[in-house]
């Protein structure tokens, strides 16, 4: 074990990649299943041993491939941010595994059973490459990995209008990759370094000579992220993504994809840029604090008037990435804590909603809301953790909703912006109604004949779900695991800038 | 005539923008979505040049150690852009795949046509 300590960075990547090798020469869909489970719980077990790492030493860990050293070779390079990015998404991933079993060989044809964990794992290993490199390119490549991946994974699904949700994200989501490709190109040419951390040391001297080289990388890089991570106008490809996704990949999405992609924005923003330079050259807290209030209503008031479940919470995630935006444009403690603690509270939320509608669509026909009527009669337990990570995502407290929007709404009133404390209580009476209609649809209606013959799934589906229910109240109780660790987080990114 | 030579110095670039907001265009502004997709390769190829021409000395040879030679072009961007380049390919393999399927399950590939499928179902 000691031996391969100092390679934990490299091995997180590694391990649901060599799944992903191993499954794709695999053809029956639960042998698939097997290695998945293996590689998803190996990349979790080395995402908690790093974070124990780093807040361990307290510093962050470099790792250099093949020895290059650090401005020509690839770094990885983990700090406290991204180690707990890594830790949630592996989390996510790995506890969505006993759950994809059943869901999988109901959803998905027998022949491509084995393609599709092949794509999930893909999609892991992009994820978590994002995450710990420190090298401009190379983020670019595992965010095609994630990506292309992401784009087969969508297409799985039975309806075809998958194959058209697939088809729209991958144009919107090339367009995104491209924008931020050619932001990092202008950097290289002004800076000649790929390295994240050494760009940022560079940047000021190179923002003396080329101001308007350097401002444009930013405004490419900001765009083709906000494209990724479904910024406010930018969101439409997501709520068809997430509605026609097979139900296991809906949930692994919601959950991970968009907050690797805010993690890159505030990697992006914070650590290679630099406030004096982000928000001194470009507008660019009052955009996001605008986009991000317009997503939080707008969004919200979408979800209420879908009439599609798995689309209401596809809205509902836009207008709480809205959340994550605007504590990143307050750019203070406690809003950027607020945000990035809101990484994992939406991110576990989330993926439990979703769970809970593919445990449903497991035992009932179609998605509709007026199709759920009575389902909560049926299936108690599934419909109780439904309404359970509902009230987090309204904020009750004693939910890990609460705990993100109390930061936040700090973070408001730090700085003296009064209305948008107003506007993030507004968007949580929005999302009341919307959750609200589940309930009423799910508790006080008949049962209708869609739902006659639903009961509990079986426990590999409950008890992750279960798991993860009880999760958001754990984070909405005790922060010191979520709430200390992303409080030092925004310090250390927040302290990078007084230098 | 200093506005010409600024442009004839940095030519290249305007070729870049030029190849970069056709093919923006194309996938904006077509219903085709084989020609969107050949419009999204146009503005990913744009982004190989962007890189690659730069990376060009005038007077520069390949990177060889030698005493013989003093100025040497820029290997790295070109070894960026060959990755760039599979991940191009791989898209636009995905893309065209995913409009076969498309074909198959609606019978058409204009998107006007499928919206109008999606509107009556």
């Amino acid at each position: 074990m000691t031996a391969l300590e100092p390679h934990l960075p490299i091995l997180q990547v590694l391990a649901p990649l060599f799944g992903a090798l191993i499954t794709a020469f695999m053809s029956r869909g639960i042998r698939a299943w097997v290695v998945a489970s293996i590689a998803a719980w190996a990349a979790a077990a080395i995402a908690g041993l790093l974070l124990i790492r780093v807040i361990m030493i307290q510093e962050p860990i470099s790792y250099v491939m093949g020895n290059w050293g650090v401005p020509w070779g690839i770094e990885y390079r983990v700090d406290m941010l991204n180690g707990f990015v890594v830790f949630f998404v592996t989390l996510v991933a790995a506890v969505l595994m006993p759950y994809a079993r059943r869901s999988v060989a109901r959803e998905i044809l027998p022949h491509q059973q084995a393609w599709f964990y092949t794509m999930y794992l893909l999609c892991l290993t992009g994820l978590l490459g994002i995450t710990v490199t420190g090298d401009a390119f190379n983020v670019f490549v595992f965010l095609e990995i994630s990506s292309l991946s992401t784009y087969a994974l969508i297409a799985l699904g039975q309806n075809r209008r998958a194959l058209l949700a697939a088809y729209q994200y991958l144009i919107v989501g090339t367009i995104g990759a491209t924008f931020y490709v050619i932001g990092v190109g202008l950097l290289f040419l002004v800076t000649g370094s790929l390295n994240l951390h050494d760009i940022s040391g560079l940047l000021v001297d190179a923002y003396a000579i080329y101001p308007r080289p350097v401002l444009t990388a930013l405004a490419f890089m900001i765009a083709g992220i906000s494209l990724k991570l479904a910024l406010f106008p930018l969101h439409l490809w997501l709520p068809n993504a997430y509605a026609y996704a097979p139900s296991t990949a809906a949930a692994f999405l919601a959950g991970t994809a968009t907050k690797v992609a805010v993690y890159l924005l505030i990697r992006i923003l914070f650590s290679v840029f630099g406030l004096s330079l982000v928000f001194r050259g470009l507008p660019i807290a009052e955009v996001l604090l605008i986009l991000s209030g317009a997503a939080m209503v707008i969004a919200s008031i979408a979800a209420v008037f879908e009439r599609n479940a798995k689309k209401m919470l596809a809205y509902s995630s836009v207008a709480q990435i809205g959340y994550i935006t605007l504590g990143i444009g307050f750019a203070n403690q406690s809003g950027l804590t607020g945000s990035i603690v809101h990484l994992l509270n939406h991110a576990v939320t989330k993926t439990t909603l979703f769970m809970c509608l593919g445990a449903i669509a497991y035992r009932a026909e179609g998605m509709r809301l007026s199709s759920l009527a009575g389902i909560g009669r049926k299936m108690p337990i599934t419909s109780g953790a439904f309404v359970l990570a509902g009230l987090s995502i309204i904020g009750v407290p004693g939910t890990a909703g609460f705990i993100s929007k109390w930061y936040l709404a700090l973070g408001a009133i730090e700085d003296g912006y009064w209305p948008l404390v107003f506007l993030i209580v507004a968007s949580s009476l929005i999302a009341v109604i919307y959750i609200g209609r589940f309930v009423e649809v799910a508790y006080f209606r008949e049962p209708c004949k869609e739902v006659a013959d639903a009961y509990e799934p079986p426990s590999s589906m409950i008890l992750p779900i279960l798991l993860l229910a009880a999760a958001t109240v754990y984070f909405g109780i005790d922060t010191r695991a979520s709430g200390d660790i992303a409080a030092a987080a925004a310090a250390a990114l927040l302290g990078g800038l007084a230098q | 005539m200093k506005e010409i030579t600024a442009f004839l110095l940095h030519y290249n670039y305007f070729i870049t923008i030029f190849l970069m907001v056709s093919g923006l265009y194309i996938v904006i502004a077509r219903g085709n979505m084989i020609k969107k997709l050949v419009g999204l390769a146009l503005f990913q190829s744009s982004v190989y040049l962007l890189y690659v021409s730069p990376g060009k000395i005038i007077g520069g040879t390949a990177p060889i150690i030698d005493d013989a030679f003093t100025v040497y072009s820029n290997p790295l961007p070109h070894v960026l852009i060959l990755t760039a380049i599979v991940v191009g390919v791989a898209t636009l393999a995905l893309g065209l795949a995913l409009v076969a399927r498309i074909h198959e399950a609606y019978g058409t590939i204009e998107e006007d046509e499928i919206f109008d499928q999606e509107d009556r179902s």
